[in-house]
Order: structure tokens, then C-alpha cells, then sequence
């Protein structure tokens, strides 16, 4: 029997199953699909502390930003190559722009507030925005550059990160219920193909943790906001870093159900462009939409122009899994026990992930979190 | 812009006989094609500048296609080639196609339409082995397409390979045109029907075009040989030889029997894929095909799931032209709310039969895997070697999806339409890569303009 | 036997277009690939990854193989793409 049944193999999962292997315990990975199949497999996998305003995400995401900075350097499991290698970890930093000195303003304040708090920004002067990315359109007010923003490529990341915590994974298994034993405590899952009794069980399973929370009686409100992704053909270097307006922040924390959409715009090291982002609230409705499609091309040319003649080759989407307060949920659910939950990351999964995993192998595990946990806990959520 | 009653996108067998028979039946019909000009695969033609006065040699039932080209002007049927659809949806007055105008002005037209019919065809199906990415490699189609569309040979010492009846026409119109043919080498039984003589005796004229093949290639002295695929090419910056060994019932290479054959070109085919994204943009139900492949699936009057909209021909599955033709009439038919007549319908029962049959006879057997090495190139847009995929395999991957998002395959500008059906097959998993939710590539521009009101 | 005196064919006389600084004949209502491989160039391209050379492959335009840069507009199909005189061809 494992100490940890984690379910859900995307980023979130594969960071707990390896800390919680780190910590000594022995960990089973289930999924109803392949690996990382989930949003993981949606992801763009930028790894960012640019977007968070002052508070426990933003503490989080620097935590984990370090995290994955260690990882990356680390050779681990006889492999020929640093983790960073494998995953395609590309510490390339952030730039962030502003239409209008408004809009600076806010950025500019926003990153003043975020340096209290470890984050490296560095403002960047109108003309000066070329000399970081030489095709940006002319006429912006100025911007911020984040040194400690990176990329992973997520499913790559999530893949590896199982394989290094030497979990036992067992795809294509849906969880169809929990295990219950004395006072309610929950003893492991049940699957489509067999139960697995465990020690401790993580719900990681992104934007259907809510099904299995449900499936212990409890409410957990995480729900999908739709995310659509333009990817180009392979181009020549044209971008640096990941670059976004500064409309990008407010997307983010925002609460309207209503298309929100901010140019997002980066080049990868296969020659393509990825262009987000959007977000609606329309459930798990897969229907590609050209209007949403239209806005984000429309947002990236008129960031790089230069952009205008390259073609897009395909599109995709995902769902974000969100809370209501955006905040994930990390920890020991109190109503019940053996019950942990990992999930509800929204937009920023990626980057939250190991420092999401230390926190559970550390619930679980009963140590020293390496952050407050206070702000993640599951309780928040009780009626 | 107005309405049409029908649009139908492929100007192929299936989607001419159909625009015809809706056009007869009344309809104000859009014709819609990437290519420069009417027929498809099948009826690919030259230019009309190249003033052929035999252009039917390099195929069988010229004139139907001739009539069919014919019956067009008189009808209500708005030809518009050179139009490539990059998506299609339904919206809430109908459907809507959207359009690339122009071969390399690529110009956005969108035409609304209250039915549509999706003629969109096939392309060949390709399994990759060493050195199938040397220039001088080529699709049995490639082959067959430059020949008749561009009068333009592939190569002078050319060989044949793969699987399926198809590789006949390919190496005897090579032949005809003046390649020196090395050999036709299928992976499976040449006589692969044989197996099956009913259905032959009920198709005379397939016998009757399968022996005027067979003269052809013997009056070339065209060996045909069953059992033999090519296994590797060979060359350095183009094809100089590829190998061809003889191969088990389950396609494994016999050691021992390779044999190295000088040649500049090699025109190789497994079958045939339909292009399905149109039909999955519009949410179309698939089903699996009698081959494995995925197709659209369709009621007896070639209707798909989605109300108003209508497939046939190879996007229903692989049945080849005359099979394509009468389900193009009987899509059309319907698309203007008349019955098809019985006669009709016997007829596609009966092709459809032929084609299950050839299904049968010349399956894709699993042993082409161990034509591959670690450093074979299976995507070729990303050049992912199979050592990649094997290494997404052990990763965890078990789907094609899956297996592209680990390692590559099918990310590149084809979106895998050459390496999907091989992906799906080392994943295990039938539907490849079929999801294209942009049918064709767009300038970022382009796209930009359906913004607000995207007609 | 070639392939224009089997269907009989008289084309119109052809028209130049340039290859990499090499003239190549083609005639009218010929794609940029047919006019390529005509004139026994084969490969016209060389790949992102491994630098090997690329031309023809599916001949229909789905595999993106064939891709030039045709007088500055990047990634043409050269097989779906009709020579205009006077067009300048580069590798994409
Ligand atoms: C378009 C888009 C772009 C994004 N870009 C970024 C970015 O740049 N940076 C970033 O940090 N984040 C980004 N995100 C968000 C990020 O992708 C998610 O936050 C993250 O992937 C969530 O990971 P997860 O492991 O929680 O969920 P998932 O990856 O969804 O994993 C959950 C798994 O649980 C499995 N599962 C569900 N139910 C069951 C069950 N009953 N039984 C068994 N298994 C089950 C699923 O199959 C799935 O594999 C983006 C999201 C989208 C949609
Ligand atoms: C390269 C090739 C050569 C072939 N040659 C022969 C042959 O010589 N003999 C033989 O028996 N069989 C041949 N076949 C088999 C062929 O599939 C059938 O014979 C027959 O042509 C099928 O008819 P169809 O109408 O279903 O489709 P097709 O003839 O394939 O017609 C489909 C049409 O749809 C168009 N189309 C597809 N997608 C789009 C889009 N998104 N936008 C606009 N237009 C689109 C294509 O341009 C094409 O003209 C060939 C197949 C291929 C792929
Ligand atoms: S040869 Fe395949 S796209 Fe032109």
C-alpha cells in the first residue's frame, strides 16, 4: 500500500508525487487519461511572478519561481542532461508593456509594491523597450522587466517530474469514488480498474477536483475558465521574452464571466509563436470561437507588427481551473481526514506547482511548510 | 452576401457530380476548391494552356468528368477555385465558410450557405522508414498528381512501393509517360483480392482496369512483386537506391533478402487518409473505417449528424472515384430534398462492398515498425526521431495527443496530416491527429479581421 | 515517350521565373514546384532542425515540404503555388 494516492497526473499532481517521494513516502499517480493530459496539456507554461499583486499567491509564486530554478539545474536519476534540459526550462525573463502613461502608472506602482516582496522588476523607459525586444510596436508608454519570469514545457515538465519521483502511475484509470474507513477517514480510491487503499490521498485532479471533493460529500468550487492559444508557424527568433500588456494583470484577477482577452505574445524553441489569452466562463464548450481567435490575433499584431504576415497553424484550448476568491486550494481538507486537496491554480498552475507540492508533502508529512498555508486551506471553503 | 442554398467544398468526383445533381434539382449552389482547376484527385488535369488533345489518356471515365465539367455553366452553381476553406461553422442563420482566396494572395471571402456538403477528400496515407525524407521520395499520390496535373515526370528510374491497388495506375501511367519503372513492390498480396473472386466477378470493370494496368506494366517489363516493401532509401543529399527486402505476412523484414535498388525517385502509398477537419470543425460525428481509419460517419442520405450538413466520397471513407460520384449525386440530391433513386443506391451498396473487400485484401500490417531506427524521422515537419516517441511512450503518453505533446510529432505546419496515422498506430490510439480546428494556415492579419462582425 | 506527347499536349511557349539567381523556365499555368522539378531541381528547401534538404513530397499541398519564399512572401506550397513570370523563388 502507498503512503499517497495522488490523483490527476497534470503539473499539479507530478509536483506533490515528487516532493511527497522526496519526503520518503511512496506515492501511487492516477489518471483517467494519459499523462498530463489534463489543462497541463493546455498550458502554456510560463512560470510568472510578474502577474501577482502583493499578497499569498504572489509569495507562492516567488517560492516556486526558485523552486523551479533548482530543479532545473539538478541532474538527477542517472539522466545525461539537467532536469532543465529535459523540460525545456528557459529562464527568459518578463517584459510587461504599457499603452498609455496610465496604464504605467498602475504598472509601475504594481511593481514597486511587488519588489517588497522579493520580486526583481526593473522599469524600462520607452526607448528603451526595443533594446529588450527590437520588433515591439512604436508609440507604447514604457514598461517593466522581470528578470525571474521563465518557461517550462509543461507536459514535458509533469511527465518527468513522475518519472523522477519513482511513483507508481496508473494511466488510464478513472477514479470513481473514495475509500472510507473508521471516522469518515479516507483510506484510498476507487477505480475504474481496482481500488488503491493508501495512507493519504491528494485531489489533484485540476478542473475536476470539485467531482472528486463531491465524492466525499463536500462542495469545492473549482470551476473551468476557458483559455484559447494561436500558435504560429515555426519563424526565425522574433521574440525574447514572454511579453504582455499591462491589461494582462487586470485580466487576471478579474470576475466578470464575460471574453476578457490581453495580448500575450512569446516566442518558443521550436521557432513557433504562442499568442494567448483569453478567458469566458462557457463550461467545458470546446466550440472553437473565431471571434475570441480574431481579438487575440488583432492583440499580438498590434503589439508586434511584425507579426502581421506570419501564419497561424493551429489553436487550442483549455480550462483554467478557478476558485471564486482565485486563490488555489493547498492542504488537509479538516472535514475530512486523509483527504488533501491540490487544485484550483486557474492560470498559473505551472509555476505554482512544486511550491504547491512541498506544501503537501509537508501536510501530509506533518513538517515545516515553506510558506503560510493559512490563505490555501480547503476550511475556507466550509459552510 | 446572399445566402446560398449549398455550398460544397471539393471539386473531386464527390463534390462536382454533387454540385451537378443539386444544381439539376434548382439549387443556388457554391462550388468551392483550394486547387486551380475542376476534378479533384482523380480528375486532376493540365492547364488548358497546355492544349491537350488526348487529356483523358491518363484516366479512366474521362468523359464523365467531361460531362459533369460541362453540365456546370448552365446551372446555378458559383465555381470558385483557388478558394482554400480554412474553417467552416455553423451560426445561427446557417453555415459559413471561411476562405482563402488566391494561391498566394490568400485574400478572406466568406460564404454563407443554408446546407453544405463536405467533398473534401483524402491524401495519402505515408508510414515513414530510413531515408523517407530524401528529396526524390514521394507519395504515390505526389507521384500520380504531378504527372497528370503538370504533365511533369518525378523522376526518370522510378520505384513503386506500399500497399493497395493503387500503386497500378501509379507505375503504369509512370510507365506510359516514359519513367524507366524498376519494380512495383506491395507489402502485402499482389492478389490480395484474389481472395475474394465474388466480388470481382460482380466488378467486371475493376478487373477490366486492373488487367489494362497489368499490360501496361508488362509491355514495360514492370516487375510486380507481393511481399517486398521498400524497408530504407538511401542517398546523401538525394535518393540514389532504396532497399527492398522481402517481408513476412505481418510485414517483418525476411534477413537475408534485402537488395539494394538504384533509382532516383521512389513513389510510395499505404492507402489513403480523409481530410476530415472540415467535418470535425463542424462537429460532425466520426466513426472507424473497415481500414482502421477515422471518417465521417453518415445516414443513408449522406447526411452527418449536424442538420444541414452533408458528406461524401472519400471523407466517408476510402471507395475511390466512381464511389465518390454517386455518393456526391446522392448528397446532392438530398440536399435539395429529393429521394435518391433505388438504382442509385444499389450502386454505392455495391462500391461500397468493392471497398470493404480491398480493405480486407491490403491492411497496413504492424511490422513496418521494425523498419524503423532511433534516428528515423517520423514527423517530418519537427524531425522527431522515433527514438523521441519511444521516449514519450515510456513517459507515459498512451494516445497520439498525448505522444504530440511530449515529443512533437504532428506540431509542425502539416499538423500532422503526414505523421498522424503512424503516431496513432505506435500509440495505440485510431484517431491520430485529426483535430484541425484551422483547416488551413491564416496570416495573423487575416485572422485579425473577423473581429466584430467576421462577414 | 514523355509525358506532353502522351496527352498530345502543345503548350504555350514558356515564361522565366528565378530560382535562387538561376533561371528556370515554366510554362504557363504550372505551379513553382512542377517548374522546379522540371528543370531536375529536386530539393529547394532545407529544414529548420537538421539541415537536410526538402522539395516535393505530397504534391497536393498538405505536407508543407515544398515551402519557398516567392518574391518576399515567406512560406508558399510551391506545389499549390502558379508561376507568374518573372518571380523570384527562394528557399524558405
Ligand atoms: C490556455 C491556457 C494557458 C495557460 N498558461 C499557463 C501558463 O503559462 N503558466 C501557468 O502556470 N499556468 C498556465 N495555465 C494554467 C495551467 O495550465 C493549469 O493551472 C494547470 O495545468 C493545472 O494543472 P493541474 O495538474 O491542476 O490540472 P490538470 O493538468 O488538468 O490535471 C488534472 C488531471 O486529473 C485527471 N482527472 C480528473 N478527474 C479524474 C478522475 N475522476 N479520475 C482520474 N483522473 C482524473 C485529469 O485527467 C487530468 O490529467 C494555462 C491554462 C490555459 C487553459
Ligand atoms: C494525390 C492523390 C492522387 C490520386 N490519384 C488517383 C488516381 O490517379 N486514380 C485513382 O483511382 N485514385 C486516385 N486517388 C484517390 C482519390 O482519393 C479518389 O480517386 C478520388 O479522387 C476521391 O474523390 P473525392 O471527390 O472524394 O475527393 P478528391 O478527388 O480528393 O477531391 C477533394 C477536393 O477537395 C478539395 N479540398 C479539400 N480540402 C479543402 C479545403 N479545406 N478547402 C478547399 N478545398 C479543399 C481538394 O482540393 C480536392 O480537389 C488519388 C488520391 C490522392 C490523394
Ligand atoms: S509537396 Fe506537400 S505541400 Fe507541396
Amino acid at each position: 500500500m502507498p503512503d499517497v494516492v495522488v490523483i490527476g497526473s497534470g503539473v499539479v499532481g507530478a509536483a506533490c508525487a515528487y516532493y511527497a517521494a522526496r519526503a520518503g513516502l511512496t506515492v501511487t499517480v492516477v489518471d483517467r487519461g494519459p499523462v498530463a493530459g489534463g489543462t497541463t496539456g493546455a498550458g502554456e507554461g510560463n512560470i510568472l511572478v510578474s502577474d501577482k499583486g502583493p499578497g499569498a499567491e504572489l509569495d507562492l509564486a516567488t517560492l516556486s519561481a526558485r523552486l523551479w530554478r533548482d530543479l532545473a539545474a539538478e541532474v538527477a536519476g542517472g539522466a545525461e542532461r539537467p532536469f532543465g534540459d529535459l523540460v525545456e526550462y528557459e529562464p527568459k525573463g518578463g517584459l510587461v508593456v504599457a499603452e498609455t502613461p496610465g496604464i504605467l502608472n498602475a504598472l509601475t506602482g504594481l511593481a514597486d509594491r511587488q519588489r517588497v516582496h522579493g520580486v526583481t522588476a526593473v522599469a524600462v523607459p520607452p526607448e528603451d523597450l526595443r533594446a529588450y525586444e527590437p520588433h515591439l510596436a512604436g508609440g507604447l508608454a514604457g514598461g517593466v522587466h522581470y528578470p525571474q519570469d521563465a518557461q517550462v514545457q509543461p507536459m514535458l515538465a509533469a511527465a518527468h517530474l513522475i518519472r523522477l519521483s519513482g511513483a507508481r502511475t496508473r494511466t488510464g484509470a478513472e477514479v470513481t469514488g473514495l475509500l472510507r474507513g473508521a471516522g469518515g477517514r479516507v483510506t484510498g480510491v476507487r477505480t475504474a480498474r481496482g481500488d488503491i487503499p493508501a495512507g493519504a490521498v491528494v485531489n489533484a485532479a485540476g478542473t475536476w477536483a470539485g467531482e472528486i471533493a463531491a465524492f466525499a460529500g463536500l462542495t469545492l468550487p473549482v470551476l473551468p475558465r476557458r483559455g484559447f492559444i494561436l500558435v504560429t508557424e515555426p519563424v526565425p527568433p522574433l521574440i525574447r521574452h514572454k511579453v504582455y500588456t499591462a491589461a494582462y494583470v487586470a485580466g487576471v484577477a478579474s470576475d466578470d464571466a464575460g471574453l476578457e482577452t490581453s495580448a500575450v505574445v512569446e516566442g518558443t524553441k521550436a521557432g513557433t509563436v504562442l499568442i494567448g489569452a483569453s478567458r469566458e466562463r462557457v463550461g467545458f464548450d470546446r466550440t472553437v470561437s473565431l471571434p475570441v481567435l480574431a481579438r487575440l490575433a488583432a492583440q499580438a499584431t498590434a503589439l508586434f507588427p511584425r507579426l502581421a504576415d506570419v501564419r497561424v497553424i493551429r489553436t487550442y484550448c483549455g480550462f483554467r481551473p478557478y476558485c471564486p476568491d482565485h486563490l488555489p486550494v493547498i492542504g488537509a481538507d479538516r472535514r475530512t481526514p486523509g483527504l488533501f486537496h491540490a487544485c484550483g491554480h486557474e492560470g498559473a498552475g505551472i509555476g505554482l506547482a512544486p511550491a504547491t507540492g512541498r506544501l503537501i508533502a509537508a501536510a501530509i508529512g506533518g513538517a515545516e511548510p515553506p510558506v503560510d498555508p493559512a490563505p490555501f486551506l480547503p476550511g475556507r471553503f466550509a459552510a | 452576401m446572399r445566402p446560398y442554398d449549398l455550398a460544397v467544398v471539393g471539386a473531386g468526383p464527390a463534390g462536382l457530380a454533387c454540385a451537378v445533381a443539386a444544381g439539376r434539382a434548382g439549387l443556388r449552389v457554391v462550388l468551392v476548391d483550394g486547387g486551380p482547376r475542376l476534378g479533384g484527385q482523380y480528375y486532376r488535369h493540365a492547364p488548358p494552356s497546355y492544349r491537350a488533345t488526348r487529356p483523358g489518356v491518363l484516366h479512366h471515365g474521362w468523359r464523365t468528368f467531361a460531362a459533369l465539367a460541362a453540365a456546370l455553366p448552365a446551372l446555378d452553381v458559383d465555381v470558385r477555385l483557388r478558394h482554400r476553406v480554412w474553417a467552416a461553422e455553423t451560426a445561427p442563420d446557417g453555415l459559413r465558410l471561411h476562405c482563402l482566396a488566391g494561391d498566394r494572395e490568400e485574400t478572406p471571402v466568406t460564404f454563407p450557405a443554408a446546407r453544405l456538403v463536405v467533398a473534401t477528400g483524402a491524401h495519402d496515407r505515408v508510414l515513414p522508414f530510413p531515408g523517407w525524407d530524401l528529396p526524390g521520395v514521394l507519395t504515390a499520390g505526389g507521384a500520380q498528381a504531378l504527372l497528370k496535373g503538370e504533365l511533369v515526370l518525378a523522376g526518370r528510374k522510378v520505384v513503386v512501393a506500399g500497399t493497395g491497388p493503387f500503386l497500378l495506375p501509379v507505375a503504369a501511367g509512370l510507365a506510359a509517360a516514359g519513367a524507366r519503372v524498376r519494380g512495383v513492390f506491395e507489402a502485402g498480396r499482389t492478389a490480395g483480392l484474389a481472395a475474394h473472386p465474388g466480388i470481382l466477378l460482380a466488378h467486371p470493370g475493376k478487373l477490366a482496369e486492373a488487367a489494362g494496368y497489368g499490360l501496361t506494366l508488362a509491355a514495360h517489363r514492370v516487375p510486380y512483386r507481393g511481399r517486398h516493401a521498400v524497408v530504407a532509401a538511401h542517398g546523401n543529399t538525394a535518393l540514389t537506391s532504396v532497399t527492398v527486402a522481402k517481408v513476412d505476412a505481418g510485414w517483418g523484414p525476411i534477413p537475408g533478402t534485402e537488395r539494394m535498388v538504384p533509382c532516383d525517385t521512389l513513389a510510395v502509398g499505404y492507402g489513403f487518409t480523409p481530410q476530415l477537419e472540415l467535418a470535425l470543425q463542424l462537429g460532425c460525428a466520426t466513426r472507424t473505417d473497415a481500414d482502421g481509419g477515422h471518417i465521417v460517419a453518415v445516414d443513408a442520405r449522406q447526411a452527418t449528424d449536424v442538420p444541414g450538413v452533408y458528406a461524401a466520397g472519400e471523407s466517408t471513407g476510402v471507395g475511390g472515384a466512381p464511389l465518390a460520384l454517386v455518393e456526391g449525386r446522392i448528397a446532392g440530391l438530398a440536399a435539395a430534398g429529393r429521394p435518391a433513386p433505388a438504382r442509385l443506391l444499389r450502386l454505392r451498396a455495391r462500391l461500397r462492398e468493392f471497398a470493404r473487400a480491398l480493405h480486407a485484401a491490403y491492411p497496413v500490417r504492424d511490422g513496418w515498425r521494425g523498419w524503423l531506427r532511433d534516428d528515423t524521422v517520423v514527423c517530418r515537419c519537427e524531425e522527431v526521431p522515433y527514438a523521441r516517441l519511444r521516449e514519450a511512450l515510456a513517459l507515459g503518453a498512451a494516445d497520439a495527443r498525448s505522444v504530440k505533446l511530449l515529443a512533437r510529432p504532428g506540431m509542425g505546419p502539416c499538423q500532422g496530416r503526414m505523421c498522424g496515422y503512424a503516431v496513432g498506430r505506435l500509440a495505440g490510439s485510431p484517431e491520430g491527429l485529426g483535430h484541425r480546428p484551422i483547416a488551413q494556415p491564416i496570416r495573423l492579419a487575416d485572422l485579425a479581421r473577423f473581429e466584430g462582425d467576421p462577414t | 515517350m514523355n509525358p506532353l506527347e502522351l496527352v498530345g499536349a502543345s503548350p504555350e511557349p514558356p515564361f522565366e521565373i528565378v530560382f535562387a539567381g538561376t533561371p528556370v523556365p515554366a510554362y504557363p499555368g504550372q505551379s513553382i514546384a512542377a517548374a522546379l522539378q522540371g528543370a531536375g531541381i529536386r530539393a529547394w528547401r532545407t529544414t529548420r532542425v537538421r539541415a537536410r534538404p526538402r522539395g516535393l513530397f505530397c504534391g497536393i499541398g498538405v505536407c508543407f515540404d515544398c515551402v519557398v519564399v516567392v518574391n518576399g512572401s515567406a512560406t508558399l506550397r510551391a506545389c499549390l503555388t502558379e508561376a507568374r513570370p518573372g518571380d523570384e523563388v527562394e528557399p524558405a
